[in-house]
Formats: C-alpha cells, sequence, structure tokens
C-alpha cells in the first residue's frame, strides 16, 4: 500500500500562506542577492537567462572548435544525375587505338570513374592479337603530364582559339593569295580521315603541300620497294609463319616496325611443349646487342659498314644455291662469310618459309633484301606485298627538300603535326637556321617541346585517350579510337557550341578544318561521315548499327588487298653503292632503346625507370662498347658493384657528345651504339637533360637518313658518371638460376637441362638420393593427389599458379609497365636507382654467359673455386643472352612469412603470400630472407617526399599525375615492405565476376597486369586446381621447374626451361 | 669461511681495513667531479645529442635516410644492436655465473660491469625500433590486447623472441644490479646523514629502499642475490642465442648455420669482456681504484678473453672450412670465404680476421696480459673486430644472395654513424654519471673478502704500489689463510 501520508515542511507550506506560494516554484528559497555582487544597474535589466546564457556559451564554444579545425577543401562535385554507365567502384572498357607515329596497337582503355587508367591489348585485333608493349603501357600516364598545354598561345602569350584562328586563317589566306608555300610536316598519319582533311586542306590553299617525316626513317625501305614492286611502300610481314628468321640489324622485337605485332608472331612460332618440338630459328647479324640480337639463337658481330656486304653475301650464297647470277661484294671477315655461308644454308632449306629483314635505312641494302627474299620465294608466304603496311610513309628527300626550302626562304607558313623536328632532325640538314627563317609556325603539339618553342602559333592538342580517330595501320585493317575521357584541358562543355572564349585543348584536325573554313569543324561529325561514306556504307539506323559495332571492338577488317608481285632488280648498282660504304675509324650505330624508342614519349618516368632490356640502366642513355675495348683503353669496366663509369667524347662529323659509356659484351670492337630519345631539352622536368641527343649524328647520305656513321673517333672525357642501373652482376656465376638446353638436346629428352636435383640422404644404414620433393619436413600446402581422390575435385577450392616460359620471353619490360600502371608501384629515380631501391614488383633478370660453365670447371677440374668463380662473374665476348621475369614467388614455404614479428604477411588459402600494410611496422626481416629478394621497401613517403616531386607521378601535389592510380590498389606509405600481389585486385573482381554470372572461374577469366601486356605470352597464370587449365597443363611439362628449388621454398611461380635453337642442332 | 689460496695474489692491495674500502669508495661520489670529468661528459652529451638529431631525422623522414637498399636490409643498425648486446653480456657473466663459480675477483668489477650491461642493452634496444619502417607501431610486437580483434604476434618469429629475451634480461638484470646497490646507497646514506648533506641525505635515502643492515636484511639480500643469480645465467646464455637466431632461423646462406647460437654467446662474452677492460682501466685510474682493480683482475679478464676469442677463433674456422666442403655453389661466397675476402668487401672480412683473431694471440704472453697499455689497446681492437664480425655477419652474407641479379653494395649514410655515436654518447654519459652518482665497486660484498686474511688486522697495514710490491721495498708476504 502506498504511503499516503503527506509531510510538510513548515506550517507555511500546511496552510499555504500566499507568501509560500510566491516562493514556491523559485528555486532557491530566499531571494539571492544578485544585486550585490553584480552591482550594476545595465545587467539587471539584460533579459538574457541561465538557461540562454547556457546555449550561448555551448554554441560559442562549439563554434570556436569547429572554426579551428579547419577542415581541407576538396572540391568534389558529385554527379547531380548519375550517368546510366558510370557506376562508382566498377571499371568501364573502350576498344581504341593507339599510334604514336611509332608503335601501333589495337587496345582496350579501362577506365575508372571517368578517368583512363590502364591500356591493354585488344585480342580481338588481327593486327596485334592483344599484345602491347611497354611504351604503349606507358602511354596512359603521358595523358595525365602536368606540363601539357593548357592554352593557345601567340608568340608565347597566352591566347584564345578565337584569335589564334582569325590570325591563322588571315595568314593562310595571305600566303595563298601571295602565292607563298604553306607546307605542313607530320610524322606517318594512318589515319584515313586525317589524311582527307589535310588532302581537303591542301586543296583549298592551293600552295599549301603535305610532307611526312619520320623520326626514325623508313624511307630507304620504301624506296627500295618502289624498284622491288612499283609502289613506294612497306609490305606487312609474317614472323609466325618464317621457319628461318634473317635479320640483318633490324630490331623487330623492341622498335622496328610494328614492334607489338612483330613480337607476337614472333613467339607464335617459339613455343615448344610436350605436343611440339619443333620451333624457327633466328639469326642476327648486327653491331650493338639489340633486345633481337639478344633473343637471337645465333648471333653474328658485323660492323655496321659491313651491313650491305653482309645482305650482298647473303644473296650471292642463296644466288648460288638457286642458280640466281651473283654479284660483286666486298669481302668480309673468314668467320662472317662462314656465318653468312651456313645462313644462307638454312634458308635455302626452309624456302618460302623464311624471312630476311634488314633494319638499315640504305636503299642499296634493302634492295638486296628483297632480292634475297624473292629468290626463296618468301613472298607471298612470309611476306605479303599486297597487303600494304602503312606505318611508315615518312619520306626523306621530301623533308630534305622543305629544309631547303626553308632556308631559302620560299616556306611562308609551317605547320608541325605530331612531329619535334628541332629534337630529332639531323645536323646535316641544318634544319635549326631553316627553322628559324620561317615567317610563320604554327605547332600542333601537346606539350611546349623543342620545335613548339620556335613557334609563333602554338595550338595544344588533345591527347589521344581524349580524341576520336581511326587508323588503317594495313591496307583493308580498320581501327577506330574513341575519347576515354573528356579533355582534361578543355573548357569547352560537350554539347555546347557557343564559344564566347575558347581555351584549352583541341582536336588536331578541328584545326584544319577550321583553317580551311570548313562548315563543320566538328571532327567527330567529319569521322563519321567519312566512315559513313567510305568503309561502313548505309543510312540511318543501318550505319548506326555498324559504326557502333565497329566502335565497340574498335576494328573494322574488309578485304581491300591490291596486287604486288616483286620484280627482279639489277643489283649492280646497289653492290657498287654498297662497296662504296664509308668505313673506318670508330663506327656508330645510333639506336632507339625498348624504353623510350624515339624519345616523344621522354616525359614518361614509367619509360625513363623502365631498365633497359639488355643493359638495364634507366634514366640514361651512354655509349655502349666493347669491354676488352675498354679495358685496353683504361675505361671503367663498371665491375664489383661499382657504378662510376668513364666519359668520353664521341665526334662525328662535326657533331660531338659526351657521355658515360657502358661496357656492353657482344659490342663489336671498333664500334659504339648510342641511343635515340635523350638529351631532351623541352620535354617537361622528368626528361629534361638527361642524356645527351644522337640525332644531330643521324648522317645524311645518298638521299635517305642513315643510323649508322664511320669515322668517328673516341676521346676520354673528364671526370667520371654515375650509371644507375638495376643489375651489376651479369652471369649466373655457374648457379643453376636459368635453365636452358638445346633444341637438339630438348628432342632427344623433354628433361634436357631441367635434371632434376637430387641429394644424397642416409637412413642410418644405407645412402640414398632423394629429389627435394621428398625429404620434406613440412606439410605440403597444395592439396595433394590422395587429398584429391578424398574430395571431390570441385571441392578444391582455388590455387594460383603462374608459369613463366623463359623461351617465350623476350626480355621487352612491358609486364615492367603494366604493373606499375596496375599496382600504382612509385617512381623511385635515378638516385634511389643507384641505392639499389628501385621498386618495379616485377623485374627481367638479364644473364650473360660466361666462358666458363660449372660443368666445365668441373670437367678441368678447376678446384681453385675464387679463379673459377671469377671467370664465371665475367661475361662471354659475344654471350647468349637469356631473360627471366622475376616477380613475388608466392612462397608455399615462403621464408619471409616465418620471420615477421606481427604477421603481416601471410598465406592466402589460394596460395598467395599477402601483405597486410596496415599491419607492416617495417623490420624488412622478410626482405633479408626472401631469396628471389623480391620485397620491395617503402624508404620513404615516395607520394609526399619531396625528393620524388619531379619523378613520382603519384605526388600530393600533383593532381593531374594521381589521377592515373588505380584506385583498387592502395598507395603505400612510407615503411611498410610491398611486392607482387599477383594482382589481388584482378584476382577478387574476376571471382566476383563469375560469382554474378553463376559460373565458375575459366580459365583465362583472371590475369595479372603483367601476364595480360606479354606479347609474348610468356606469362601464363592460372587456377591449378583446374586440371583443364593452361597453368595446370604446364606444370606437368618437363620444361617446368621452380626456381632454387632446393631451398624448397615451394613457389606457385615456375619456369620453364629455355631452349635455344642454336647453330649445332642444324648443322651438325 | 673464505679461503684464499697462498700461491695467488691477493684480491685486494694495500691491506685494507673495512673503513678505508668506505672511504675509498664513497670519495668519488661525496667528492666533486675534476675538470676531466666534466670534460668527457661535455663530449659524450654532445655525441648523444648529435645522434638524437639523426634519430630524429631518420623517424621524421624515413630509413631512406640510410644506405640500406633492396639487396641489404639490414645494415649499421642491426650491426649496432648485436654489437651492444653483446657487449652487454660481459656484465651478468661477471656478476651472476662467476658469482655461482665464487669467483670472488668479480667483486671489485661486478659494480661497473652490469652498469655497462644496462646501459649498453639500453643502447641496444634503440636499434630495433630505430630501423623499423614505422617505429611508432612498435608497440605491435607485443602481444597486446587491442581493438583490432583477434589479432596475435608471430610466435615462430625469432625477432619475437628478442622482444622477449631482451626485455627479460634488461628487466632482470636491471633488479639484480640494483639490489647490489642498495646496502651501498644505506652506506652512503648514514655518511651523508653523519655529514649533514640534507640532499644526499634525501636522495640516498630513497635510493637504499630504507636499508637498515639488519642480520635479517642481510639474510634476505644473500638468499635473493643467490635467486637472480640463478635466474641470470641463463639469460646470459639465452640472449645471445636467441640473438643469433635472428640469423640462424633464416635461408640466406651464412646466416644459416647451427654453430651460431654457442658462437654468438661466445663472441658475446669476449667483446663484452674487452668493454669491461676498456672501462675498468680507466676507471680505476681515474678513481684512483688501482688497489681494488689491479693488474691481477686484469690479467684473469684476459684469459677469459684470449678463451672466448680463441672459441670464436674455432668458430670461424668451422664457418670457412663448411662453407668450403659444402662445394654449394652459394655458400662460396658466405662471410666468411675466400670469395669474399678478395671481394669488395675485403676489407670488412681481414678487419674480423685481424682484430679478432691475429692480435689477440699477444695475450698468450703474461706480459702483455699484464701491460695496461697493451690491454687497453687490446680491449679497443676486439670491440672493433667484434663490430665487424656483426657487419660481416649480416652485410656480406646478403650482399652476395642466391640470385647474382640481386648482388649489390651497401655504405652507410652520415644518418647512421650518427645515430652510432649518438648511442655511444648515451652510454659514456650514463657511465660518467654511474660512476660519480654511484659507488663504482660493491663495497659491501668486497668487504667479505677482508675476512680471509686476518693478518690484516694483526700487522700494521702498508701501503702497497699498484703492481702488488710494498711501497718501501719490502717483499709482500704471503697472506696465510686461517
Amino acid at each position: 500500500m502506498a504511503n499516503q501520508k503527506k509531510y510538510w515542511k513548515g506550517l507555511e507550506e500546511l496552510t499555504e500562506t500566499p507568501g509560500f506560494v510566491k516562493a514556491k516554484n523559485k528555486e532557491f528559497a530566499e531571494e539571492v542577492p544578485v544585486d550585490e555582487f553584480l552591482g550594476k544597474q545595465a545587467q539587471n535589466s539584460s533579459s538574457t537567462s541561465r538557461r540562454d546564457f547556457l546555449k550561448y556559451l555551448g554554441f560559442s564554444v562549439a563554434a570556436a572548435s569547429l572554426a579551428a579545425c579547419e577542415a581541407p577543401v576538396v572540391k568534389t562535385i558529385p554527379y547531380v544525375i548519375k550517368p546510366e554507365e558510370v557506376t562508382p567502384g566498377i571499371d568501364n572498357w573502350y576498344a581504341s587505338t593507339y599510334f604514336d607515329g611509332q608503335d601501333y596497337c589495337s587496345i582496350l582503355i579501362k577506365t575508372r570513374d571517368g578517368r583512363p587508367i590502364k591500356i591493354e591489348g585488344n585480342t580481338k585485333s588481327s593486327v596485334t592479337m592483344g599484345a602491347t608493349n611497354a611504351r604503349v603501357q606507358a602511354s596512359v600516364l603521358s595523358l595525365y603530364n602536368s606540363e601539357r598545354l593548357k592554352n593557345p598561345s601567340i608568340n608565347k602569350s597566352k591566347s584564345t582559339w578565337e584569335q589564334v584562328d582569325k590570325e591563322i586563317t588571315a595568314k593562310l589566306s595571305d600566303a595563298a593569295t601571295k602565292g607563298g608555300n604553306i607546307r605542313i610536316l607530320t610524322s606517318t598519319i594512318i589515319s584515313p580521315s586525317t589524311k582527307k582533311i589535310i588532302a581537303d586542306f591542301t586543296e583549298k590553299y592551293s600552295t599549301a603541300k603535305h610532307i611526312t617525316w619520320d623520326a626514325v626513317s623508313f624511307s630507304g625501305m620504301m624506296k627500295a620497294n618502289e624498284a622491288s614492286f612499283g609502289k613506294a611502300m612497306i609490305p606487312a610481314y609474317s614472323f609466325d609463319k618464317a621457319d628461318v628468321i634473317v635479320s640483318i640489324a633490324a630490331d623487330f622485337l623492341t622498335n622496328w616496325l610494328s614492334p607489338v605485332e612483330f613480337a607476337r608472331q614472333f613467339s607464335v612460332n617459339r613455343k615448344v611443349g610436350k605436343d611440339r618440338k619443333e620451333m624457327s630459328r633466328f639469326i642476327q647479324f648486327e653491331t650493338i646487342m639489340s633486345t633481337s640480337g639478344a633473343n637471337a639463337d645465333t648471333r653474328v658481330q658485323i660492323k655496321p659498314s659491313e651491313e650491305g656486304a653482309v645482305a650482298l653475301g647473303l644473296y650471292n650464297a642463296v644466288a648460288k644455291g638457286t642458280g640466281a647470277s651473283a654479284v660483286s661484294a666486298p669481302t668480309l671477315d673468314d668467320k662472317i662469310t662462314e656465318k653468312i655461308n651456313k645462313t644462307a644454308g638454312e634458308l635455302l632449306a626452309s624456302k618460302g618459309k623464311s624471312l630476311v629483314v634488314a633494319g638499315s635505312n640504305d636503299t642499296s641494302v634493302q634492295l638486296v633484301v628483297n632480292e634475297i627474299n624473292r629468290l626463296l620465294g618468301n613472298y607471298g608466304t612470309t611476306i605479303n606485298a599486297a597487303k600494304q603496311c602503312n606505318l611508315r610513309q615518312g619520306n626523306d628527300a621530301d623533308f630534305a627538300a622543305l629544309v631547303t626550302d626553308m632556308k631559302g626562304g620560299k616556306v611562308d607558313v609551317l605547320i608541325t603535326y605530331n612531329v619535334n623536328p628541332s629534337y630529332n632532325a639531323s645536323a646535316a640538314l641544318g634544319f635549326a637556321d631553316a627553322y628559324a627563317k620561317v615567317p610563320c609556325k604554327i605547332a600542333l603539339t601537346e606539350t611546349a617541346d623543342e620545335t613548339a618553342i620556335g613557334a609563333h602559333y602554338v595550338c595544344p592538342i588533345h591527347n589521344y585517350l581524349e580524341s576520336w580517330g581511326d587508323a588503317n595501320p594495313y591496307s583493308g585493317e580498320y581501327s577506330l579510337a574513341q575519347p576515354a575521357i573528356y579533355p582534361l584541358y578543355s573548357k569547352k562543355f560537350p554539347r555546347e557550341n557557343v564559344e564566347s572564349k575558347h581555351e584549352g585543348t583541341r582536336a588536331a584536325q578541328e584545326n584544319f578544318l577550321k583553317w580551311m573554313g570548313s562548315e563543320n569543324t566538328d571532327y567527330y561529325t567529319y569521322l563519321q561521315n567519312h566512315w559513313k561514306e567510305n568503309l561502313l556504307k548505309g543510312e540511318g539506323y543501318e550505319f548506326t548499327a555498324k559504326w557502333n559495332d565497329a566502335l565497340q571492338s574498335g576494328l573494322l577488317s574488309t578485304s581491300a588487298e591490291g596486287e604486288a608481285n616483286a620484280q627482279a632488280v639489277s643489283l649492280s648498282e646497289a653492290a657498287s653503292k654498297i662497296a662504296a660504304a664509308p668505313k673506318g675509324g670508330v663506327e656508330v650505330v645510333i639506336y632507339e632503346k625498348t624504353g623510350l624508342g624515339n624519345g616523344n614519349q621522354a616525359n614518361n618516368p614509367w619509360l625513363q625507370e623502365m631498365p633497359d632490356p639488355v643493359t638495364k640502366v634507366t634514366w640514361d642513355n651512354y655509349v655502349t662498347m666493347n669491354p676488352a675495348e675498354m679495358k685496353e683503353k683504361g675505361y671503367s669496366l663498371l665491375l664489383d658493384d661499382n657504378r662510376d663509369a668513364s666519359k668520353v667524347t664521341v665526334t662525328v662529323g662535326g657533331n660531338s657528345l659526351t657521355l658515360p659509356v657502358y661496357p656492353q659484351p657482344g659490342q663489336v670492337k671498333g664500334t659504339i651504339g648510342i641511343a635515340l630519345g635523350y638529351g631532351r631539352t623541352n620535354a617537361g622536368k622528368v626528361a629534361d637533360g638527361i642524356g645527351g641527343n644522337a640525332y644531330p649524328m643521324v648522317q645524311w647520305v645518298d638521299g635517305t637518313f642513315r643510323y649508322t656513321a664511320a669515322g668517328a673517333t673516341v676521346t676520354k672525357a673528364e671526370g667520371t658518371y654515375k650509371l644507375a642501373s638495376t643489375q651489376t652482376h651479369h652471369t649466373m656465376i655457374g648457379r643453376p638460376v636459368l635453365k636452358e638446353t638445346t633444341l637438339e638436346e630438348f628432342k632427344k629428352d623433354g628433361r634436357a637441362g631441367n635434371e632434376e636435383e637430387k641429394i644424397v640422404v642416409s637412413d642410418g644404414t644405407k645412402m640414398t638420393e632423394k629429389s627435394f620433393k621428398d625429404i620434406n619436413l613440412w606439410d605440403d600446402f597444395d592439396a595433394k593427389e590422395e587429398v584429391n581422390q578424398i574430395n571431390n575435385a570441385d571441392n578444391l577450392g582455388l590455387r594460383w599458379k603462374m608459369a613463366v616460359d623463359l623461351n617465350s620471353c623476350i626480355g621487352c619490360g612491358a609486364c615492367v609497365v603494366s604493373c606499375n600502371a596496375e599496382n600504382n608501384v612509385p617512381v623511385v629515380g635515378k638516385e634511389e636507382i643507384l641505392n639499389t631501391r628501385e621498386m618495379h614488383w616485377i623485374r627481367i633478370d638479364r644473364y650473360y654467359s660466361s666462358d666458363l660453365t660449372m660443368k666445365e670447371a668441373h670437367d678441368q677440374n678447376m678446384t681453385e673455386s675464387t679463379r673459377m668463380y671469377k671467370m664465371m662473374d665475367a661475361s662471354a665476348d659475344n654471350p647468349e643472352i637469356a631473360f627471366q621475369p622475376v616477380m613475388c614467388q608466392h612462397c608455399n614455404h615462403a621464408p619471409c612469412e616465418t620471420v615477421c614479428p606481427v604477421i603481416a604477411t601471410s598465406h592466402s588459402s589460394e596460395g598467395m603470400n599477402q601483405m597486410v600494410y596496415n599491419r607492416c611496422v617495417g623490420t624488412k626481416y622478410c626482405a633479408n630472407n626472401c631469396p628471389y629478394k623480391v620485397r620491395r621497401f617503402n624508404w620513404f613517403n615516395y607520394y609526399r617526399d619531396e625528393k620524388f616531386l619531379n619523378v613520382n607521378p603519384a605526388q600530393e601535389s600533383n593532381e593531374m599525375g594521381r589521377m592515373v592510380l588505380n584506385p583498387d590498389v592502395v598507395v603505400r606509405s612510407r615503411g611498410v615492405m610491398e611486392k607482387c600481389s599477383f594482382c589481388v585486385q584482378r584476382i577478387q573482381s574476376g571471382k566476383l565476376k563469375s560469382k554474378i554470372e553463376g559460373h565458375t572461374i575459366k580459365d583465362g577469366d583472371i590475369n595479372p597486369a603483367c601476364a595480360q601486356a606479354c606479347p609474348t605470352n610468356a606469362l601464363v597464370f592460372g587456377n591449378v586446381n583446374d586440371k583443364d587449365s593452361r597453368v595446370a597443363k604446364l606444370i606437368e611439362e618437363e620444361r617446368s621447374y621452380l626456381l632454387l628449388a632446393d631451398l624448397d621454398t615451394q613457389p606457385n611461380v615456375f619456369y620453364m626451361t629455355k631452349v635455344r635453337n642454336s647453330e649445332k642442332a642444324i648443322l651438325e | 669461511m673464505q679461503h684464499e689460496s697462498v700461491i695467488r695474489d691477493p684480491l685486494l692491495l694495500g691491506k685494507k681495513t673495512y673503513h678505508q674500502i668506505t672511504e675509498d669508495v664513497a670519495r668519488p661520489v661525496e667528492g666533486k667531479a675534476n675538470k676531466y670529468w666534466w670534460l668527457m661528459l661535455a663530449l659524450a652529451v654532445t655525441a648523444w645529442s648529435w645522434g638524437i638529431g639523426c634519430m630524429a631525422y631518420t623517424v621524421g623522414r624515413g630509413i631512406g635516410t640510410w644506405g640500406l637498399n633492396r639487396t641489404i636490409d639490414w645494415g649499421w643498425d642491426i650491426t649496432n644492436f648485436v654489437w651492444w648486446i653483446g657487449i652487454g653480456h660481459a656484465g651478468t657473466l661477471i656478476s651472476a655465473v662467476l658469482c655461482l663459480f665464487r669467483q670472488r675477483w668479480r667483486l671489485t668489477i661486478n659494480r661497473s660491469a652490469e652498469a655497462m650491461t644496462i646501459f649498453a642493452v639500453m643502447c641496444a634496444a634503440i636499434f630495433p625500433v630505430l630501423h623499423m619502417g614505422r617505429p611508432w607501431l612498435a608497440y605491435f610486437v607485443f602481444p597486446l590486447p587491442n581493438q583490432f580483434g583477434s589479432l596475435w604476434v608471430n610466435f615462430n618469429s625469432p625477432l619475437l623472441w628478442d622482444v622477449f629475451a631482451i626485455s627479460t634480461y634488461f628487466s632482470v638484470s636491471v633488479v639484480f644490479w640494483y639490489l647490489g646497490l642498495i646496502p651501498d646507497f644505506a652506506m652512503i646514506r648514514d655518511r651523508a646523514k653523519v655529514a649533514g648533506r640534507k640532499v644526499s641525505y634525501y636522495c640516498y635515502r630513497i635510493l637504499s629502499f630504507g636499508w637498515s643492515g639488519r642480520a635479517k636484511d642481510w639474510q634476505r639480500f644473500e638468499e635473493v642475490s643467490l635467486v637472480l643469480a640463478g635466474i641470470c645465467t641463463p639469460l646470459v646464455f639465452s640472449v645471445h642465442s636467441i640473438v643469433s637466431s635472428d640469423f640462424a632461423t633464416g635461408v640466406v646462406r651464412g646466416w644459416h648455420s647451427t654453430v651460431y647460437p654457442p658462437y654468438f654467446v661466445a663472441g658475446a662474452i669476449f667483446s663484452g669482456m674487452a668493454m669491461v677492460l676498456t672501462l675498468v682501466i680507466v676507471g680505476r685510474k681515474v678513481l684512483g681504484l688501482e688497489e681494488y682493480i689491479t693488474i691481477q683482475h686484469i690479467d684473469t679478464m684476459n684469459k677469459v678473453m684470449l678463451t672466448m676469442g680463441s672459441v670464436v677463433g674455432v668458430a670461424y674456422f668451422a664457418e670457412f672450412f663448411f662453407a668450403w666442403y659444402s662445394g654449394n655453389p652459394d655458400e662460396s661466397f658466405i662471410y666468411l670465404s675466400w670469395n669474399n675476402a678478395i671481394g669488395p668487401y675485403g676489407w670488412a672480412f681481414w678487419s674480423l680476421i685481424i682484430c679478432n683473431n691475429l692480435l689477440p694471440q699477444l695475450l698468450w704472453s703474461k706480459r702483455m696480459r699484464r701491460n695496461l697499455y697493451v690491454t687497453f689497446v687490446m680491449s679497443i681492437i676486439i670491440n672493433i673486430g667484434m663490430w665487424f664480425e656483426r657487419f660481416d655477419i649480416i652485410v656480406t652474407d646478403l650482399y652476395r644472395d642466391y640470385l647474382p641479379s640481386d648482388w649489390s653494395y651497401y655504405s652507410p649514410t652520415w644518418v647512421e654513424v650518427g645515430i652510432f655515436v649518438g648511442t655511444m654518447g648515451m652510454f659514456f654519459t650514463f657511465f660518467l654519471i654511474f660512476a660519480r652518482v654511484f659507488p663504482f665497486i660493491a663495497q659491501a660484498e668486497l668487504k667479505t673478502t677482508l675476512k680471509a686474511t686476518g693478518d690484516l688486522f694483526h700487522n700494521p697495514p702498508r701501503r702497497l704500489k699498484a703492481d702488488g710490491t710494498a711501497a718501501d721495498g719490502s717483499t709482500v708476504q704471503p697472506q696465510t689463510a686461517h
């Protein structure tokens, strides 16, 4: 029962006196003497109550503290209406085309949230067949080059397109009416619509003429073909159909003509296995050690002046075999002659299934090569002259005439598009003087390059990833290019045709359309109309459907092959010219490097940091020289981790260049090699000042540019120069790191070169030989056969493995750049490479053969081990080369995993070794304990530290460069270890995709970036528990082996023995 | 109770009385420091400050400021770590192992040797933290309950064993050391009270934990000392065995060697003895303790050093031999191999061999062992040699790795050198302060040796020179035992 009693405090409450009632509701029973301590009348009149006061206090404290913590202002504008096709976190792919005047590649562009972040090969293309190379892979970063031009300018001051168009149109019509010459200088254009626009332009301005010129010219070859086929063009080559390939100084695997396509073709006929024990044979005659030469089965050292003589010698030997008449040829060294005769024998044995190419730009040499191919019946089989290759159209003579005209003041307006002659014209022509004399120079360019800074009008154009376009690489082969991003520096809105103050970049073609006063200046419309009229005939819906199809695949093939038959050509004139070729002195080869090529992407840090396949040097060009010769001259041989290279001054004609000298085994004595693409002065902050420019040394002989020279002098220069290479020891020192055999041995025994290593073990009573696999203390991580039988095979789950076919790898480095792009691998710059701190997750080890092998040493009973190892450490004079890509081996018994004190690296149930960046404290023990040294430590905050401001695109301050980052992969902070993850983000997305689509993961669904980029399919990735997968089959092959198997790390990456189709196999 | 053999040299010279010992030990603590002490302290503090600057730079910018690279991920950092840990070993050996073996000559040097241990371990502990990429997350290596869920440390990792081994070693060493200090602090406290030095009295009263000197105190003191000596003894062997596991459990050839644990312990005692010698040779002179730390002590320590040096030498030879005998091409490039001797790191190889194997052979000669100058120089040479041993093990085993494409070279930067100099400065700062503030010699324990020679009480004390001869030229009679 509740207490109903009422208590009262006093009589006042009981009686409820008025005074009590009044005071009852007050907080304080007695009057608070506020007046006494405040005392001021004004405050009394204030109406602020205690509660209000607390409110104000609370608000002002909150406001003050909010104001104190200033949040960074990030300008992000959300989609008001989300575009249907853009879903955050989901990537979109667009088919497009890459052609920069150098490499052609049909590509797929991966975009995330509207920005391109990765380039991959388009497997549907019949030309490049899904292959890419390092330059194509790196091109996505060139889009985000923050030094691209953002505004048109007139005489170096910022302007608007209206002003530029007005002035240029006036100048053009002025020149045309006065009869002044207008010249358009471009590199090779393979876009039919662009060519049409330029043709229209020259039609409109009758004094205009279009001149095509390539930085690295094929003009001589075209001239030779004009003689042979009656048309100045280049035929299509099929390296895949050739059983014997002979190349005279053509680096077709990484630089010559269409390297992406040729590398893929080449690899087709080099695959061997259980069922296929035949492969093509590749013989290279060359001076420098090119990437192709490094992949040759037989490499013959010749001087550059002997290229013609070798071609003639080969011709005579082939002619002898086919009954054709011989021509007089200069005599060669006996050794070379012997090799030529052997080569001719092999060629004759594979008539119609052979291919001879030459890299020379000398018409005479190319003419002889044409004749050899004709005698061998290669036209129509390995060379298709009916299918014209449009990838090089430059005409040296036209260019020379242009320069002469310019010098003579005969050119009134010069429009340059996609060329940079101020940088890459031979000094012989004196382009600089000529350029200065042109009264009106217009440069269509992406960056303020050497040519653009001298121009009156600089018109910034879109990057290829922002542009519409088309391409016609071969007759009958078309591809489309489409923008994957709205132009970064365009301030025009897409649907707004009102251009009140139009700045930013615009399509190159639009310039021509504007300046010729076209009615419709929109290039996209023009392009569509062009295709409508010429390729996709049809109207309305029919056309739209066809167009969309072409756009979706990026490709269109028509059977538009012409006819061309090789005519017999008299070689007497060519022979006499070859005999008169200059020789003597130091002979120079000017070549393109696999990374930078002709240097148009020099400002791309990914390419600068990609080690050269052969020398492994980054960030520089240098003079390559024979080590024995260098020793005689007392130059630094860069032995024993020494990085101080000697410097030399090379003088060719009147041009000299001072560069460090690199000892290149295999380089012919008395010759040097210098790479193009360096020594830029206006490429941007990455490239400027790196190396020296070799273009001025290019020779102008007999109407074509020559990339070899004789009579050079080499003198020692003062001081030394540090060359940053990622590899300082070049042989395997007798260790079975990279296993190889010959085709002959391989035919006899599939395990040749990969003999199982056994060790003797004792069980206490008797000694037995056991393989490493059988003396394992620990459980196998991989599911064993017994497990297979007990469980349903479907329940085994996924187990990822990667096969590395050493026979296919050409060392081109496409995987390295692809991995950089996919995994946000930091670029660290030359100084850090000198500290051996490159960050590449995949590297390609290049090994030279030494004169002494371990077996020979044992046979010779060389017990004095140090002498033996010293000899093994030295490369052979003309070494055989092998490439070995090394990425994290994802060991099942990973040495890194056991030593980490905090379990920051662990094993996944799918066989991958994983890094937990958040957990890593950076003791680096894992890296020490990794026998493959594939772990990479973040020594600095590469994205923030000022030291990397100019090199690392992912710098915080570089808003543009950061756009290339893959949002699926975290940017690592300093102090953590990182390494190849098998592209775990791709595996994850592939698994999710297959789950959504409701099927199991098929072989090939998931591909890491390196395997995807590989032009030769040397890297094969897959689930080994799927018995039908390629890796499951490859691992059963006799060629498969594990790197450093004796350590019992049980890697999930396995290698396939390299097979050389060496001379012995054929001739003995 | 105590027995001194007649054929042994006396442990103490100068026929000390209890009071004399008290006076001699208390003198440096109660007196004023001379200018040399201040000069040395200034130098040490400067070096330490410089080191702190270098450490701050490292933490601020990243260990990219060091010379390490892709192939050689440990360099001076871990070399210095192992070196300092090794130096610490002699202290515990002297105070714990020799205590159990009742080697009473240890009594005059154990205090300073233990102090050396503690300061050396403090110096050593800096490196594992600093060599981390993210030292602010160093607490990840402790098995702490945390908000990250069931996240545990890796008990397989020798680095984790290090964490436990070193923290245990350090804490037990500190307790053992401090325990021995209590009666001595009480002595200074009592003297301060009598002399009326209030601050001193107040400080030492706290430090001495209210030691009263009752028989019960002494009994407990002795018992705890014995127990701690028992605990410390296995730690002497465990710590460096575990440090050696950092290498021995790795797959790096040259590291992966079963001889490492005993070999590392011997090496640690070798270098630790050398450091004790360096310190006491200076200390006895500066503090006027020649009669306590006699030539006999130095001779004995030299003998320990020679023994340990020989053990290490045999280990080197075994490493060299087995690398060659295995016929394994990888093994042909380990730190003790001919290929290394003639390679780019040959200078480091030969520094090790000369400092650790060749020069210490001089100690076979008694004259050399009893020569202070030779001993002092030798102790420093051995410490240099032992530093190179660790450098060679770490760097020259890593730089010639399994895949020749990875081969590289390493040189330290000024930052790494600065940090090492800084730890030297820290060590000497602590040691100099210790020498003035703490009783340098464990006087309470030392006084127990006086009972061994009752003769002292029968004959008037004679002053003896440092070499043991009497100041008046007469020969010293062997002391008879009671």
